[in-house]
């Protein structure tokens, strides 16, 4: 199967392990990436909060380019700059008027033929959870992750499209899947505080440090998301004591199945997996 | 005349604010509320009032965080986090003072980065907004740890068709 593939800036950066964890685990699934041709930043929350022209202009720019390759199907791990592709879409298909300025402004002419969808959404529903059973050769015994999906994977629900977004079940069975224990609780769509990181800091500890209380009353002894911007705060946040190891999906699938990369992944996180993972004999 | 209220309604584009019977249920999921001046519910009203330089001059508008809780709760289908992105353009418009200036630096730094290069550069990005707030040694040591570990590169690749991103950036300013 061969899909568009559109990586964002953080993929490039701070979160690096997503992104190489995503075409690890993708390459295993046999999914083929295709990365849209000489891509630009999608505007994340800065464009939208500011300049709602410019929030639609700069995904579609991508969604044109990633059209020309003919392919239906635009995977896109990053839940902002997801979020971000399915709100231009939304706002193109529903207003013509801006549809045609738009297209004016990145100079193409916009199909809207490209269907975009997050890794989550992908290996649950177009990979299936009976070829990912049949790929994993180790079973995660004794991690208790909570699954954490934030705000951007799910809301509004008429732009995300994502099942349950009240209460997300696809990453807790894919958890399943690899043998870890999902742990439920009741704080999986809570913001972290995402875009008010540099600006205003306290608040994200804040956010972040009763998301770490709420997994450890849960019964967790780590967090997964499939969101660089909850990564980053998760990762790096939380007060002194509070901290759990936090994990992207993609790097547990990876570890389960044997794709090698976990072991240089792990060591780019701020809060070191691998005693929890040693201590379980994952690693 | 048009009225504070009839000028954020038709920048929405959707249903009018008005439905709004304040049930609180966004304030009450809000997870920013704690630290607002005003609380959601309270934003709507004072906009039904006409206080204009109150809410454009608040903190709420800034430190709403978009995690669009709101509207996927609201009842009455009330675009509350389409209605703060409004409130934010008309207060960098307007000119008042922006309450929670660093936020705002922020998001400049951000899109300056994005107009620069296509793409975002973190580690300019950084720099530029911590010259930009004057916020200059919060996060130091974990900025060398994350570069140590070579999440932050200095010199990622770049968009090589910079003529259509900078003709995005000029077409959609206002």
């Amino acid at each position: 199967m061969k899909v568009s593939y559109y990586p964002g800036c953080s993929l490039h950066a701070t979160a690096k392990e997503y992104d190489q964890s995503v075409r690890a685990v993708s390459g295993a699934l046999g999914i083929e990436l295709k990365e849209i041709e000489d891509w630009s930043c999608c505007g994340a929350s800065s464009a939208h909060m500011t300049n709602f022209k410019l929030s639609v202009a700069l995904p579609a720019r991508n969604l044109v380019s990633a059209e020309k390759d003919g392919l239906n199907m635009m995977m896109v791990p990053c839940a902002a700059c997801f979020n971000r592709f399915k709100t231009a879409q939304f706002y193109l298909k529903r207003d013509e008027k801006l549809r045609i300025e738009t297209e004016n402004i990145v100079g193409e002419e916009y199909k809207g033929s490209i269907e975009v969808k997050n890794p989550v959404d992908f290996i649950f529903n177009e990979i299936g959870l009976d070829t990912l059973n049949k790929k994993v050769t180790r079973k995660l015994s004794g991690l208790k992750p909570v699954s954490y999906y934030g705000c951007l994977l799910l809301r509004p629900p008429e732009i995300c499209e994502f099942d349950n977004y009240e209460n997300p079940y696809m990453m807790d069975a894919i958890m399943k899947i690899l043998g870890a224990e999902s742990r439920p609780w009741s704080y999986k769509t809570d913001c972290c505080g995402g875009s008010l990181t540099l600006g205003k800091t306290e608040i994200v500890v804040h956010l972040v440090d009763k998301l770490m209380r709420m997994a450890k009353e849960a019964g967790a002894n780590c967090l997964v998301t499939a969101c660089p911007i909850c990564m980053a705060n998760l990762d790096m946040r939380a007060s002194e004591g509070m901290r759990l190891p936090a994990f992207y999906f993609t790097e547990l699938i990876a570890l389960a199945m044997g794709v090698g990369g976990p072991d240089k992944w792990f060591k780019m996180h701020n809060v070191d997996p691998r005693p929890l993972l040693d201590s379980l004999g994952l690693i | 005349m048009e009225t504070f209220l009839d000028k954020v309604n038709e920048r929405i584009g959707n249903v009018p604010i008005q439905r709004c019977y304040h049930c609180r249920k966004c304030t009450a999921g809000c997870p920013v509320t704690f630290a607002m001046d005003y609380n959601i519910d309270t934003i709507i009203k004072m906009i039904q009032m006409g206080k204009e330089d109150e809410v454009l001059n608040s903190s709420t508008i800034w430190l709403c965080a978009s995690c669009e809780t709101c509207i996927t709760r609201c009842p009455n289908e009330v675009d509350i986090a389409r209605m703060m992105d409004v409130l934010r353009e008309m207060a960098i418009e307007s000119g008042v003072r922006i309450k929670e200036k660093n936020i705002l630096k922020f998001h400049e730094a951000f899109l300056s980065s994005v107009k620069m290069g296509g793409r975002i550069n973190e580690p300019l990005m950084i720099v530029d907004y911590k010259l930009k707030s004057g916020d200059y040694f919060s996060d130091m040591a974990m900025g060398i740890s994350m570069f140590m570990k070579g999440k932050l590169t200095l010199f990622s690749p770049r968009t090589k068709d910079m003529k259509s991103v900078k003709k995005i950036f000029e077409e959609t300013k206002k």
